[in-house]
């Protein structure tokens, strides 16, 4: 476990930058973090951010093609909203742990 | 009379059969099992069959063959599970009635989801390897190759057998070696993953085995469409990946009938707890083996271990005793890595795959995580008991919960 810096709050990440407590998580947070990925937020991107932390309330598991069917985005527009890995790097930013697909 | 009906007689379904119709009176319990195939596939052995070390023969064989005596079998389609009323309709518009019913219909190939895939290069330059047709049809087709691209490429997880296109990749190299035409064959291997695999420690020991064998892995790659004109397999990030031959494990849903029921989540899998296999909102309603919606790979180890888990379960709720067995995501695989050699894995929900023996402590025979003869032994071995043991649900010295035993747990 380690720690970090963001908006000015000490938050616990793991070694890969995610967090460890959701309830840490702010908006501000996400916007600091987005702009390491060279992202700036926009209402889209939220709304993406919160579904994702819904589900993860849920304790569903989370593919790129349950997001793309939940209406926000599709899977193209996901990439979009968060190039190179938009599952990974939504989730980062979402302050939930890493999706860990099933096998 | 009382009714346990168990839907899909594949390896879940099947030993669920045998292990009740041990335990329970036949003058009180009626057990009936609906499948709409007769035949019984050893779907670990596909894999083989593209190489030409297994036959249809070795793999194919009629269901009734397993199922034991005083079990209603029914072979019809399924058309919907009403769990409100506990009945399910059959295709033949006849219904069953059910105090408890178990769903074990699996996973199923949708090559249709992705564009391009079942298209004009099907069966020609683009085969899996997860249906008979598809193997036999890819044995063919490598049968007068002359070499190329090679890749092996995964759509969307999860999917049955999840080692298995590792496997198939290594074996590849291999065949192609002893054919004497290994220069001229480029082998990729394409997975939506980080990683050779999920699991850390385990993806470590996979790539090394990759690189070694001159097999290049693109990862991070989900596939949003295949070009048959230019032979390309294209992802949602625009990035090409030319191919001459793919070989490619389509999008696994569950049954379609899990959807007509409104029982699935978005792949049509059926949520249940992860622990007892008990429905959350109809408690006499349970999911076993690859239908299930649990944490843990879709694999036939898994139906094994979770069978004897829901065993109990189902023999606490008849007695109408809380449910006290815990599946713990039990999984155990083989991986063969070609040239007659092959890796072994047994991880649970809690557990990373670790190295040490199995199953027994420092003897083994088997070596987890080490690449070892004696591992491929055991891969070959497991078809016999398999077809013998396993189906009838007669005793194997394997726990079905993970042990920690013989395990190393610093790397």
């Amino acid at each position: 476990m380690a720690e970090t810096i963001l908006a000015g709050v000490t938050v616990k990440v793991n070694g890969e930058g995610y967090f460890e407590d959701l309830s840490q998580w702010t908006k501000e947070m996400a916007i600091e973090m987005a702009k390491e990925y060279s992202i700036e937020l926009t209402d889209k991107h939220f709304e993406v951010i919160d579904y994702l932390r819904q589900k993860q309330k849920a304790g569903e598991q989370l593919t790129i093609r349950k997001v793309g069917g939940s209406g926000i985005t599709d899977i193209k527009g996901l990439y979009t909203l968060f190039p190179g890995g938009p599952l990974k790097i939504s989730s980062k930013l979402a302050g939930i742990p890493k999706p860990v697909s099933c096998i | 009379m009382k009714r346990i009906v168990i839907l899909g007689a594949g390896t879940a379904g099947t030993i669920m059969a045998n292990k009740l119709r041990k335990s329970l009176p036949a003058n009180n319990w009626e057990i009936t099992l609906v499948d709409r195939d007769t035949n019984h596939y050893y779907q670990p052995g596909f894999l083989f069959i593209p190489f030409g070390s297994y036959s249809e023969k070795d793999v194919v064989k009629p269901k009734a063959k397993f199922l034991p005596k005083g079990v209603n079998v029914i072979y019809t389609d399924i058309e919907r599970i009403e769990a409100d009323k506990n009945i399910v309709h059959l295709a033949n518009s006849k219904t069953l009635e059910y105090n408890f019913l178990i769903i074990a219909t699996g996973a199923h190939l949708k090559p249709d989801e992705t564009p391009g895939l079942k298209d004009k290069l099907y069966y020609k330059s683009i085969f899996d390897f997860y249906t008979l047709e598809g193997a036999l049809a890819l044995y063919q087709h490598f049968k007068n190759w002359q070499g190329g691209k090679l890749v092996m490429a995964i759509t969307e997880l999860p999917f049955k057998c999840p080692v298995a296109p590792i496997e198939f990749i290594c074996l590849a190299e291999a065949f192609f070696m002893k054919k004497g035409i290994r220069d001229k064959v480029d082998l990729t291997f394409v997975t939506p993953l980080s990683g050779a695999f999920t699991k850390p420690n385990c993806s470590e020991v996979l790539t090394k085995v990759l690189e070694e064998k001159g097999i290049k892995i693109v990862t991070d790659f989900y596939i949003e469409r295949i070009d048959n004109d230019t032979k390309t397999l294209i992802s949602y990030d625009g990035i090409e990946l030319p191919f001459d031959t793919l070989v490619i494990v389509p999008l696994n849903k569950g049954d379609d009938m899990i959807e007509r029921s409104g029982l699935g989540d978005d792949l049509n899998f059926v949520p249940v707890h992860k622990q007892t296999l008990q429905h959350e909102k109809y408690s006499n309603v349970f999911a076993l083996g690859d239908a299930a919606a649990i944490p843990t790979s879709k694999a036939g180890s898994v139906a094994h271990f979770a069978a004897e888990v829901l065993f109990d379960n189902i023999m606490s709720a008849i007695a109408g005793k809380p449910l006290e067995a815990i599946f713990d995501g039990h999984s155990n695989c083989y991986i063969e890595t070609g040239y007659g050699k092959a890796t072994l894995v047994d991880f649970n929900y809690d557990f990373e795959p670790l190295s040490g023996s199995y199953p027994l402590a420092g003897i083994g025979p088997f070596k987890l995580l080490s690449i070892t003869r004696i591992n491929h032994w055991g891969k070959l071995m497991f078809r016999w008991i398999y077809w013998y043991i396993l189906l009838k649900a007669r005793p194997l010295p394997v726990s079905s919960h993970m042990s920690m035993v013989g395990k190393n747990v610093r790397m």
